[in-house]
């Protein structure tokens, strides 16, 4: 049995009332790969975040070879031996310094001398640069590198520290095959080394190349602990998405005429075009991993993005929206994911946040508001959508999130919609709400097409009358929400081709 | 709700409004004449420029923005206006619509920096700043216009400010007391009511504030963010333009060394309109008060006989409290709730 690099025990972290972390329990074994898997939300990047000192942790302990271990900032984290190489790669490198000095960085900056010797650190860097397979001239600034060989000398730049923890959160998101292929020989060998590693990650690609064990966590809790070969990988995607079933209660109404039409499109250069048909009444929810492309589809059908190839029509007219306001004239509407960026006015009150699409239906003369129009407005959504306030004038962001995010929804249900699209409708909410905008959304989807794009499959089940799974930019299958087979689509969702490949994959 | 929030609300509130009243008093007692109706006029003329400035800029802060430019594309309006009328010999009339053209068009090019170039607000308008003091300078090689005078290529210009153009900015109206209002004072009045309607009952000005508060959002709300932003620099050149022309109307030639006070002075008034009433945010009524109250206390001051740069330290003292009130304490507020 190896050494464990790193032990967590029953870690504990809220912000305000909601909890992220409860009773986390870990092992980073040395000389080993780690994934951690889980969703949005899961409270991943919290954990990272405690692990390398960027926040502390509210109960709990962290063992590192041994010793206790509580970091009050990331400089404590980084002189300790663990290091992170954060997803957006931009974070790890200064892109207006040159190669040499990108690697030499923190020697620089804890440095005594006045003067930097720059023939000196240039070979050192030299150095450094030859162990990671960087190739790239030490004097060109970091902003001409490509984003692999970026993040190369980010990860370089971490491994001048000799880590004992290295941490990598999404590293492969933006890389190509061949750069992937190159991170994972380096990866290989530092385990060979003795590093422990840290993989978040939901490519399953990567997962089986790498992983020696998976875990995963959900709603703040380890999920699932998968550390002996062979590893169950769909019992992974499992743990992570959860499927605690609800009782369902679908009927699905017929179908009307076809709303959408979406042929050969391709959302990615490299991925594969696909044709889908959205119809009238019809709920369809679009499942998929992080990254998977399910965001990239609903920011096209919304103007936001711009499709590779392919056409789309709506109500059998061309339809091509450069702008939500072209998509929304069109009757076109999203409800946009992450409201709090997204979607809420925060200085607006929760009447005016209801009617900011639609401006122009309570104006009159001269472009005036009609306040009396308005308030009547901001009433009836409010009992539709059940939000529990004590006046319409009541600040937006004195409401909880659930009833928050029932104003985001209920803004773009006050007027008659052809698309619907809901992107992570329940991101955020607690189940009260989401069973109360689930059924709000199945009560009114007579005549329009309705797209709610999920993470977990128990919304999906909840809420749609057709599920389609979304994989690497393409659809991947589609079926209705009747006697479905969770392990299949649980499989399609992970996109592992079914358990005896996998098997023969790691023999 | 206890007592002592009650009173922070109330603080939030009233306060600048107390701070001003308080102000009058003090000046009544200490400078005598300071309450009499010439020097209230005299306190809404001096005024009334500087308003029409903090007016534009007010429309700017409401989408997030900032335009520094103002300042100088009045002092261009001064220059133009004078240069239309005296060396070119045209009407009042022309010299008005290129003027507001001038400013409508700087505003133009301010958005478009900002918006499709991508140049912060700040480095944007101060770029224009700059740029529009050394153009407004260049026709007279740095001289001042006035009739009579002799242009770089020798001859000397003939043209007259109009008996009109002038009144714009001199002509008093009889108000129970004779020639007792000017006319730049109405014209401050008309723009702030105007301004004033458009950002709180018009849904242009709705979909501004929201801009403002989260310009991603109104985006994906289908907001045409890029336009309403680029409308609001031309309102702000456009208004800043128009006490240029007033500003010239008053002086009576174009004087390349007036208007310098002009941009801190209309800064000062809507960065203090934020705490008027406890809004919070720039608002076209807080703004027109914020212009007053800086007309007042410089009014009081100069009738006290303190000398010129007191005045600047007085002014910049009272906006670093208007923005306590403002940031601290309104902060404090929507934390609680």
């Amino acid at each position: 049995m190896t050494q464990n690099a790193l032990e967590i025990r029953n870690m504990n972290k809220a912000f305000g009332a909601n909890s992220v972390l409860r009773g986390i329990d870990l092992d980073l074994p040395a000389g080993q790969i780690t994934v951690l898997m889980g969703a949005n939300g899961a409270g991943k990047s919290t954990l990272v975040k405690i692990m390398c000192g960027v926040q502390t942790a509210d109960r709990g302990t962290m063992l590192l070879d041994g010793q206790d271990y509580a970091p009050d900032s990331p400089h404590a984290a980084l002189r300790a031996g663990i290091v992170t190489v954060h997803q957006s790669i931009n974070d790890g490198v200064v892109t207006d310094l040159d190669v040499a000095s990108n690697l030499m960085l923190d020697r620089i900056a804890a440095g005594s001398g006045l003067f930097l010797r720059a023939a000196k650190l240039r070979a050192e860097a030299r150095e450094i640069a030859k162990a990671v397979g960087l190739v790239a001239p030490m004097t060109q600034p970091v902003a001409l590198l490509s984003l692999a060989d970026r993040q190369l000398v980010a990860i370089a730049r971490a491994l001048s520290h000799n880590p004992k923890i290295l941490i990598l959160d999404e590293p492969t998101s933006s890389l190509s095959d061949a750069e992937a292929q190159r991170l994972f020989t380096l990866l290989e060998g530092l385990r060979a080394k003795g590093v422990a590693i840290l993989y978040i990650s939901h490519r399953m690609s990567d997962i089986r190349r790498l992983a020696d064990s998976i875990l995963c966590m959900r709603d703040g809790v380890i999920s699932g602990s998968f550390t002996k070969a062979p590893l169950d990988y769909s019992g992974a995607v499992r743990a992570m998405l959860g499927h605690e079933m609800t009782e369902v209660d679908i009927t699905i109404p017929a179908r009307g005429a076809p709303v959408l039409e979406l042929s050969e499109l391709r959302l990615r250069a490299q991925s594969r075009p696909f044709d889908l048909t959205l119809h009238a009444n019809e709920v369809v929810a679009v499942v998929g991993l992080v990254g998977s492309g399910k965001a990239q589809l609903a920011n096209t059908l919304y103007g936001v993005a711009r499709p590779v190839s392919g056409t789309m029509r709506l109500d059998g007219q061309s339809y091509a929206p450069k702008s939500p306001a072209q998509a929304i004239a069109r009757k076109v509407f999203m409800a946009a994911r992450d409201r709090r960026s997204n979607a809420i006015i925060p200085d607006f009150d929760i009447g005016r946040n209801f009617t900011l699409p639609f401006t122009r239906r309570h104006s009159g003369f001269a472009d005036l508001i009609r306040r009396k129009s308005e308030k009547a407005l901001a009433a009836r959504m409010i009992a539709e959508m059940g939000v529990k306030c004590q006046s319409h004038a009541d600040p937006i962001l004195s409401l909880s999130g659930g009833n928050q995010q029932k104003v985001m929804i209920g803004r773009w249900m006050a007027e008659e919609a052809r698309l619907l699209i809901l992107d992570e409708p329940f991101q955020g909410v607690d189940i009260q709400a989401r069973r109360d905008i689930g059924a709000r959304i199945r009560v009114q989807s007579a005549g329009r097409a309705t797209l709610v794009m999920v993470t977990e499959l128990d919304e999906a089940l909840e809420v749609a009358d057709r599920i389609i799974v979304i994989c690497e930019g393409s659809l991947k299958s589609d079926r209705p929400n009747r006697d479905i087979d969770l392990a299949t689509l649980m499989a399609e969702v992970a996109d592992s081709p079914s358990e005896v490949v996998t098997e023969r994959q790691r023999a | 709700m206890s007592v002592q929030t009650r009173l922070i609300d109330l603080a939030i509130k009233f306060g600048f409004l107390l701070l001003m009243a308080g102000l009058l008093v003090f000046f009544s007692i200490t400078a005598p004449g300071f309450m009499s109706p010439h020097s209230a006029v005299f306190v809404f003329q001096s005024v009334a420029i500087t308003g029409i400035l903090a007016l534009g800029v007010t429309a700017t802060l409401v989408v997030g923005g900032f335009d520094l430019s103002i300042g100088a594309v009045a002092t261009s309006a001064l220059m133009l206006s004078a240069y239309v009328m005296v060396v070119w010999e045209l009407s009042a009339g022309t010299a008005i619509v290129l003027c507001l053209l001038m400013g409508a068009g700087v505003g133009l090019v301010n958005g478009l920096l900002i918006v499709k170039a991508r140049v912060p607000d700040l480095l944007a308008t101060l770029g224009m700043m700059f740029l529009l003091i050394g153009l407004q300078r260049i026709p007279t090689e740095g001289r001042s216009i006035s009739t009579g005078m002799t242009l770089p290529d020798g001859t000397v210009a003939r043209g007259t400010f109009s008996e009109f153009f002038l009144m714009l900015g001199r002509h008093r109206i009889d108000f129970f007391i004779e020639r007792l209002i000017p006319l730049s004072v109405i014209f401050l009045l008309v723009v702030a009511l105007l301004v004033w309607v458009f950002l709180e009952f018009t849904r242009h000005g709705r979909l501004m504030y929201a801009i403002g508060s989260n310009a991603q959002a109104a985006q994906l709300a289908g907001v045409k963010v890029e336009r309403y932003k680029i409308a609001a620099y031309m309102i702000s050149g456009t208004l800043a333009s128009f006490g240029g022309v007033l500003l010239a109307a008053r002086l009576g030639r174009g004087d390349v060394a007036s208007g310098t006070n002009l941009l801190l002075d209309a800064v000062a008034a809507a960065l203090i309109g934020f705490a008027v009433l406890g809004a919070g945010k720039p608002n076209a009524f807080g703004t027109a008060i914020g212009a007053l109250f800086v007309g007042v206390l410089l009014q009081g001051m100069t009738m006290m006989n303190a000398p010129y740069y007191t005045q600047d330290f007085i002014k910049g003292a009272v906006l670093v409290v208007a923005l306590v009130f403002t940031f601290a304490l309104s902060a404090r507020g929507s934390r609680r709730v």
